[in-house]
């Protein structure tokens, strides 16, 4: 692009965003009362703490779980993968952590 | 137990792990049931603050996988901080690892993303700059000049839709994504961070500007990849979000 209508195009785009604050810039102002951290929360965990049968080696188990599809995991259309097959599921256990 | 430290931590993630020597309660019994009970809690506490800090994951995979994939990754990685609200930051290495997910190839991703809705989250907040700052430079100047980024501003590039995703799975009515790369821009205009879907080439526009590079050399940059890009809605994004903090003409450089 030659440098004028680089500078151009910078300029209009500069303009326009400019512009869409007149109609944004007046979105209202908010206040929370509270800030805690999303993953902090850092209470004493009672319900578990208290139960407290130890914890299990079932925890731990790589092979103890199975993929339920929720959300969007089976909805979501999907590339085929390199080789060409179909992504889908095939759910293998986890051969690590198995219980001695 | 100055030698214990670093056996205890071991025991304390690992229930299989026999009782480390000189552990005792009150009464000079081995304090087994005790050390279970701390084992329970510290398993539970991070297993919570992943669930927390990844609600997304957490949906796509459904809360029981979350809690075994969390039990898995808090052993791998034990917390190297004491700040809980940091716990997590390896999970998406961790979930690409995992081969029972390999059928989920947007997972690490979504998990980037909502990485980086927390960082943003937690960044330090910066006075935003006067829009003013712009409408008074020729169009020369502001070609050659340089913006700075607010600490909150993230970046997390895909080649999967996880901006979609990440709709789909937060919004009532959102639609159902399709398959296509996605770039998302966070900003946090006070509070809570909001992932922004960027137009092609806008990442690259965005990535260049942080570099330090000027308006005019970041659109060349950003059309190179994506010669239609028009840098106009993104730097709207960026004003209305106080996600600009600073302009630097070319001669106030060195």
């Amino acid at each position: 692009m030659s440098n004028t209508a680089k500078t151009l195009a910078v300029a209009s785009a500069v303009a326009a965003a400019l512009a869409a604050q007149g109609t944004t810039a007046t979105a209202q102002s908010k206040e929370k009362c509270y800030g805690v951290s999303l993953a902090g929360q850092n209470d004493c965990a009672a319900g578990p703490g208290t139960t407290c049968a130890g914890t299990s080696t079932v925890d731990y188990q790589g092979n103890a779980w199975t993929l339920v599809d929720t959300g969007t995991c089976s909805e979501i259309d999907l590339p085929d993968m390199a080789d060409g097959t179909e992504r889908e599921g095939s759910l293998e256990p986890l051969q690590r952590d198995l219980p001695a | 137990m100055t030698a214990g430290t670093g056996s205890f931590a071991h025991a304390l993630l690992h229930p299989n792990v026999t009782l480390p020597e000189g552990l005792t309660d009150g009464n000079g019994q081995p304090a087994g049931r005790r050390l279970n009970v701390l084992r329970n809690n510290v398993a539970s506490s991070l297993g919570e603050a992943l669930r927390n800090g990844f609600p997304v994951v957490t949906k796509l995979l459904g809360t029981e996988n979350m809690k075994a994939i969390a039990a898995l990754y808090l052993r791998a990685y034990p917390p190297r901080s004491p700040v809980l609200s940091a716990y997590g930051t390896d999970l998406p290495e961790f979930l690409a690892g995992l081969s029972q997910l390999s059928h989920l190839g947007y997972l690490p991703d979504i998990a980037r993303l909502e990485l980086a809705l927390r960082a943003s989250y937690h960044a330090a907040d910066a006075p935003a700059l006067d829009p003013s700052r712009l409408t008074d430079l020729s169009p020369q100047d502001l070609t050659e000049s340089t913006l700075s980024f607010a600490p909150s501003l993230r970046l997390v590039r895909s080649r999967w839709p996880v901006h979609a995703i990440w709709l789909r799975n937060t919004q009532h009515d959102a639609p159902k994504p399709v398959a296509e790369p996605q770039d998302v821009l966070i900003t946090r205009r006070e509070f809570d961070p909001v992932p922004h879907l960027l137009p092609r080439g806008g990442a690259d526009w965005i990535a260049a500007i942080s570099k330090g590079q000027s308006l005019g050399d970041a659109l060349d940059v950003a059309q190179t990849t994506a010669p239609d890009f028009d840098p106009a809605s993104t730097l709207a994004i960026l004003l209305r979000d106080n996600a600009l903090t600073s302009l630097t003409l070319k001669d106030q450089r060195l």
